[in-house]
C-alpha cells in the first residue's frame, strides 16, 4: 500500500506568531517554522501501519516556500520514505482552494491508496483542505478522526461530531483527516536523521504537475485588511490572605458578572 | 434581491443550534434561503420554524441517504440549490459537517471559500467577512474574488435574529454518488447528563487545569461552573491527565471560546491555551504560581490555592443569590 501524508509548515506555536499588516499573509520570518504537530500525528498513523505491514510506502507531500525543505527532512527522519515539495512562485499567498487543487494534482501524480492529513493546521485553522483534496480527486473523505483502522481495502475511523461521535468507513482509495487524539508522534532517532539525508526529496513546479499558474476561472478568497488587536494587559493581582474568594466575588459583583 | 443559501444542519431529528445565527447572517447579505437535506417526507415539520427564524424560501432536498452517507446528501442538496437558484453566497456553520460540505462545494464549483468568519457584511457587490486570527491577536477581513462566495460562520458568533417570514417551499430529490462518500456505520449521542450550557458559544466558562490534581478534584471546577451558570472547560494538560473529556478542551487545538467571563482554575496559561480564550471579555485566574503566564491576561488574578479560594467564592456567590 502507498500512503501520502500531507504536511504543512507553520510557525511554532510556542513563539509569537505574526501577520504582515500590508499583505495580511503570515510573517514567516517572525519565528521558527516547523512541520505542524498535527501532521506528525498524521504521519504516525501512516508509519504505524507501515510498521505492521511490510511493503507499505509513505510519501509526504507539501506545498510552500523553500524553507519547507526543513520540515520535510524532519518527517523523513521520522520514517517517511520520500517527499514531494511543490514549490512555485505563483503559489505565494495561495488560498485553501488553490492549495487543494495543487495538492490533489501532486497526490494523483504520486498514485496512492490513502491520503492522510491533519484535521486543521495550527496557523490558519481552516480545516477544509483535506475535504477539498478529496473532492478534487473524487474520493470519499473521513474527517476529524480520533481513531483510525486501516485494512487492505478499506479504512474505518471514529469521529467526534458536535453532538457526540460516529463510526465511519470507506473503501480505498480514500482521504482521511485525523485529530490530535489519533496518534502520538514518534521522535526521530539518530539513524533516522542520518538516513533522511539520503531519502528522495523531489521539488516540483506547477508546470511539472501540468497546471495552469493563473488558475483561470477559479474564485478565491483574498485578504482585504489586517489589524493587530491591542494586547491584553494584566489587571489586578492579589495574593490570598484568607479572603481572596470573598474579594473575587466582590470583583464579579462590581463587574455585574454575578 | 440576491439569494443567500444557508445550510441547515440536523442532529437527531432536530435543527442544530447554529440555525438562527446562520439565517440571520444570510438575511444581512440578501434573501435567506434555508437548504436542508432530509429523509423523504421528513421536512414539512421544519418549514414553519425556519420561517420564524427568517427563511423566505425553504429548499427541502429529500434523500434516502440522509444519516447513511457522510456529507454526501448535504453536499448534493446545496449543489442542487446552487444550480437552481444561482445565489450570490452560501453560508454554512463552521462545524465538522459544515466545513466538509462547504469545502467540497467550493472545490466542485470552483467558488471562493471563506472559513471561520466571526462577522459578515455586504459592501456593494462583494461580501466581506471578519476573522479572528491567532487567538484574537489579529482581526482580518477577507472577501472572495469571483462569485459566488461560500462562507463558513463560527458557531455562536452571530447573535442577532432575522425577522420572521412566510417561506415558499421547494421540494426536490437528490442522490449522492456512494463511491465518493464515506458510510456512517453508527452514531452515538454524547451523554446529556447535565443541564450545563454547551462550551461552544457559552456566555460564561469555568476551566480547570493541571492544578486540580486529579479527576476527583476536578469536581471543584464543575461546582463553580454551576454556581455561575457557566460551561465547563479545561486546559490540554487537564485533558491529557484524564481529568475530563477532550470535548471540554479550550485552546489552540480545542474549542475557541469568547465568553463574557472566563475563569481559569489551576491553569498556567500556555500560549496554546490563551489562543483559545483571550478574547473573553473578563478573565479571572486563580493559581498558586505567582509567575504563571495566565496572570498576564487576567483582569483579576488570585495567587492562591484553588481548594481554599474557590469554596469561599462559591459561598459568597450563594450568599448573594439567597439575599
Amino acid at each position: 500500500m502507498k500512503i501520502a501524508v500531507l504536511v504543512k509548515q507553520v510557525p511554532d506555536t510556542d513563539e509569537e506568531r505574526r501577520l504582515d499588516p500590508a499583505s495580511g499573509l503570515l510573517d514567516r520570518l517572525a519565528g521558527e517554522n516547523v512541520a505542524d504537530e498535527i501532521n506528525e500525528r498524521a504521519l504516525e498513523v501512516a508509519l504505524s501501519h507501515k510498521d505492521s505491514h511490510k511493503g507499505t510506502e509513505v510519501v509526504v507531500i507539501s506545498l510552500g516556500p523553500e524553507s519547507v525543505t526543513k520540515a520535510l527532512r524532519k518527517v523523513l527522519s521520522m520514517g517517511a520514505d520520500s517527499a514531494v515539495h511543490v514549490l512555485d512562485e505563483a503559489l505565494a499567498g495561495a488560498d485553501a482552494g488553490r492549495t487543494a487543487v495543487v495538492l490533489a494534482a501532486a497526490v494523483k501524480q504520486a498514485g496512492v491508496d490513502l491520503v492522510v492529513a491533519g484535521n486543521e493546521s495550527t496557523d490558519g485553522r481552516g480545516g477544509v483542505v483535506p475535504a477539498m483534496v478529496a473532492e478534487q480527486l473524487g474520493l470519499p473523505h473521513l474527517s476529524f478522526l480520533d481513531a483510525v483502522e486501516i485494512s487492505a481495502g478499506s479504512v474505518t475511523g471514529e469521529r467526534g461530531t458536535d453532538s457526540g461521535s460516529m463510526v465511519v468507513s470507506a473503501p480505498l482509495p480514500a482521504v482521511i483527516s485525523v485529530t490530535e487524539r489519533s496518534a502520538e508522534a514518534r521522535f526521530p532517532n539518530f539513524r533516522g536523521i542520518m538516513m533522511a539525508k539520503r531519502k528522495p526529496l523531489s521539488v516540483v513546479s506547477l508546470a511539472d504537475l501540468g497546471m495552469d499558474p493563473d488558475f483561470a476561472g477559479m474564485g478565491r478568497s483574498v485578504v482585504v485588511t489586517t489589524s493587530a488587536r491591542p494586547l491584553r494587559t494584566a489587571g489586578k493581582k492579589i495574593v490570598d490572605e484568607g479572603n481572596a474568594g470573598t474579594r473575587l466575588a466582590e470583583f464579579l459583583v462590581a463587574e455585574q458578572l454575578v | 434581491m440576491n439569494k443567500i443559501l444557508a445550510l441547515i444542519e440536523m442532529s437527531g431529528g432536530e435543527m442544530c443550534s447554529t440555525t438562527p445565527g446562520l439565517l440571520a447572517a444570510a438575511a444581512r447579505l440578501g434573501t435567506p434561503v434555508a437548504v436542508v437535506a432530509v429523509a423523504p417526507g421528513g421536512g414539512t415539520g421544519l418549514v414553519a420554524e425556519l420561517g420564524s427564524l427568517g427563511a423566505e424560501h425553504v429548499y427541502l432536498a429529500e434523500s434516502d441517504q440522509v444519516g447513511k452517507l457522510l456529507v454526501g446528501p448535504q453536499l448534493e442538496a446545496l449543489s442542487a440549490a446552487m444550480t437552481a437558484l444561482q445565489p450570490v453566497a452560501v453560508v454554512v456553520a463552521n462545524s465538522a459537517e459544515g466545513r466538509d460540505v462547504a469545502a467540497r462545494l467550493a472545490a466542485r464549483t470552483r467558488a471562493g471559500l471563506i472559513v471561520d468568519a466571526v462577522d459578515v457584511r455586504s459592501e456593494g457587490e462583494r461580501i466581506v467577512a471578519t476573522h479572528s486570527v491567532f487567538g484574537g491577536a489579529y482581526a482580518v477581513e477577507s472577501t472572495v474574488e469571483g462569485a459566488p462566495a461560500i462562507v463558513t460562520v463560527r458557531q455562536g458568533a452571530i447573535e442577532e435574529r432575522a425577522n420572521a417570514a412566510t417561506p415558499a417551499v421547494t421540494t426536490v430529490t437528490v442522490s449522492a454518488d456512494p463511491a465518493h462518500s464515506a458510510v456512517i456505520e453508527s452514531v452515538s449521542a454524547r451523554d446529556a447528563g447535565s443541564d450545563r450550557p454547551e462550551l461552544r458559544g457559552a456566555a460564561r466558562v469555568v476551566s480547570g487545569g493541571r492544578g486540580l490534581g486529579s479527576r476527583e478534584s476536578f469536581v471543584l471546577v464543575e461546582q463553580l461552573a454551576d454556581a455561575l451558570g457557566a460551561a465547563v472547560g479545561a486546559s490540554r494538560a487537564a485533558v491529557d491527565a484524564g481529568y475530563v473529556a477532550q470535548t471540554s478542551q479550550v485552546g489552540q487545538t480545542g474549542i475557541t471560546v469568547s465568553p463574557q467571563l472566563y475563569v481559569a482554575l489551576g491553569i498556567s496559561g500556555a500560549i496554546q491555551h490563551r489562543a483559545g480564550m483571550q478574547t473573553a471579555k473578563t478573565i479571572v485566574a486563580i493559581n498558586t504560581d505567582a509567575d504563571a503566564p495566565i496572570f498576564d491576561v487576567a483582569d483579576f488574578g488570585v495567587v492562591g490555592d484553588v481548594f481554599t479560594v474557590v469554596p469561599q467564592l462559591i459561598e459568597a456567590i450563594k450568599a448573594r443569590a439567597s439575599r
